[in-house]
């Protein structure tokens, strides 16, 4: 087990009167991948957004309780710093229109990077990283919107890393792409586990049972059960985690 | 198909020919009427002639497209950087309170008749010209200042639509990534709405080309071709809404000739308009 790199302590989300994440505590540990799980709308994205204050550009929001990362409230962080502290990957693969050079050198532009040379390297140790680079090297200069989905994804990957994040969060990254790209980002993440602490929503039982160390299970705004992934996976404390696992309801 | 369906789809393509018919036998009649004296005078004579004396029977039109052009161009000065700023404020920075007080206001302005902005040129910006320069007032300067604010609402509305329709994912990608809003907006979210915008600033400038009432008011309407914005002016427009009322024979068709120039420029513009493509990052 590693060491605690985000702590959440009582912590709860309000949207306007809907109380959408309730009491949540949870210790996230270092270079390892987190799994939260658990059906539609019961607040998995939500406690994702919590993260890198992302539900801040929700009007009506409301969040109490303290989420520190590497000791610190993040309340107290610049919010800026703390976004490049800790990416983001969405669903939907977002990549800018823009070529596939310019989607991974902006994040690194826009916090201070003008040396081309320094910014080729990024791109290129991003977009290694990510998986990516053999398919798109010869091809830099040219449009992100024409690379396929896992290909875009990918990208949205190396883009965030190119910032030189901390930890990743990954908002159902595969939900939008064909198997064969699924697998190349499961297989990506094991390696991303080493150098980041990874966080993903994921609807897929089996996907999370792949590549995650923890799980974390949400039901209704709540944590049912937190604990390593074989455990939550092979012997369930709680009668409800035990019925979505298995896929009696959910 | 029922018979009564048949009838109205009918109704409705006489309808949609009519408006084409419309502008065609504009486009035919103008033609007919002002072609003869172009190639009387001769294209070159006619277009980069710099005198404009009918008295003479002396019809160079060339101060005239310099002065739609320099009116033009000075109302894109005013009008674009406060209209697109505008928008970007509107689509991306006010609460819905502040929007919901300024967008009539916005449509209040374009439904201002043009010789109200003209009456408001000549007794507001043209004394202040007046006393800032102590020139006539009368001006390039003038004319752009009230064009500028005409134009206004066709860039402010287009503009805003197209940086509204920009995917949310590609704003929150950005902000995700750390950057603060401003950085989104200038280096995501307006290169994306970028053929909405350029498309505003054409149809703005088109409007800018065919203002008349309020140009003849407060541009002074000299022919001779301006030497600083400060001097006066006369565009296309004015040269045709000025003289007509009491021009004949070959003085009249002249002015239709100008007309011709007039629709060219339009119907330029309306095209360039048209070729913008449409899909953001293409």
């Amino acid at each position: 087990m590693g060491s605690v790199k985000i702590r959440v302590k009582d912590t709860n989300l309000y949207y306007g009167n809907h109380h959408a994440l309730k009491n949540i505590n949870m210790d996230i540990y270092d270079k390892s991948v987190t799994a939260l799980i658990g059906p539609s709308g019961c607040g998995k994205s939500t406690f994702l957004r919590c993260l890198n204050r992302m539900n801040d550009l929700i009007p009506n929001v409301r969040i109490d309780g303290e989420i520190q990362i590497a000791g610190n409230d993040i309340n107290k962080y610049d919010v800026i710093l703390l976004r490049k502290k800790v990416g983001m990957v969405f669903q939907k693969p977002n990549p800018f229109p823009m070529s596939i050079y310019e989607n991974i050198a902006y994040g690194p532009r826009i916090h201070g990077t003008k040396n081309r040379s320094k910014l080729d390297n990024i791109v290129e140790k991003s977009l290694r990283e990510a998986a990516l680079w053999d398919e798109v090297k010869d091809r830099l200069k040219s449009n992100a919107m024409g690379l396929s989905g896992g290909q875009q994804q990918r990208l949205c990957i190396a883009r965030t890393i190119a910032v030189e994040p901390e930890i990743l969060l990954m908002d159902e990254p595969t939900s939008a792409l064909d198997p064969a790209s699924t697998m190349k980002i499961e297989d990506l993440m094991e390696n991303l586990k080493k150098q980041y602490t990874v966080i993903i929503v994921t609807h897929n039982m089996q996907q999370a049972g792949r590549i995650s160390d923890y799980a974390a299970f949400f039901l209704n705004g709540e944590i049912i059960e937190y604990d390593k992934t074989e455990k939550i996976f092979y012997k369930p404390m709680d009668k409800r985690t035990e019925d979505y696992i298995t896929g009696r309801f959910g | 198909m029922r018979l009564s369906e048949r009838i109205i789809e009918k109704m409705l393509v006489i309808c949609a020919a009519i408006a084409l018919l419309g502008i065609a036998v504009i486009a035919v009649f103008i033609t007919k009427e002002g072609w003869p004296i172009i190639s009387k005078i001769g294209i070159k004579a006619f277009f980069l002639g710099k005198d404009w004396t009918p008295t003479k029977g002396v019809y160079g039109i060339f101060p005239m497209i310099i002065g739609s052009i320099y009116v033009t161009i000075g109302a894109l000065a005013i009008g674009v950087p406060i209209g697109i700023s505008c928008a970007i404020y509107l689509a991306e920075i006010a609460s819905p309170k502040v929007s919901a007080i300024i967008k009539p206001g916005i449509e209040l302005l374009a439904g201002i008749p043009s010789v109200i902005y003209g009456l408001y040129g000549m007794t507001v910006i043209v004394p202040i010209i007046r006393d800032l320069f102590g020139n006539q007032g009368f001006s390039v300067l003038a004319g752009s200042i009230v064009l500028g604010i005409m134009i206004l609402p066709t860039i402010i509305n287009i503009s805003k639509d197209s940086i509204e329709a920009v995917p949310k994912e590609y704003k929150e990608g950005s902000l995700a990534l750390g950057s603060s809003h401003w950085q989104a907006i200038i280096k995501v979210i307006l290169p994306s709405a970028r053929s909405g915008i350029i498309s505003s600033i054409i149809l703005g400038m088109a409007r800018a080309v065919g203002e008349t009432m309020a140009v003849i008011m407060i541009t002074g309407n000299s022919t001779m071709i301006p030497e600083s914005i400060l001097s006066p002016v006369r565009t296309l427009t004015g040269n045709i809404g000025i003289e007509m009322g009491y021009a004949s024979g070959e003085h009249q068709k002249a002015l239709f000739a100008t007309g011709i120039v007039l629709f060219i420029f339009i119907m330029c513009l309306n095209l360039l308009a048209k070729l913008i493509p449409k899909k953001a990052g293409a």
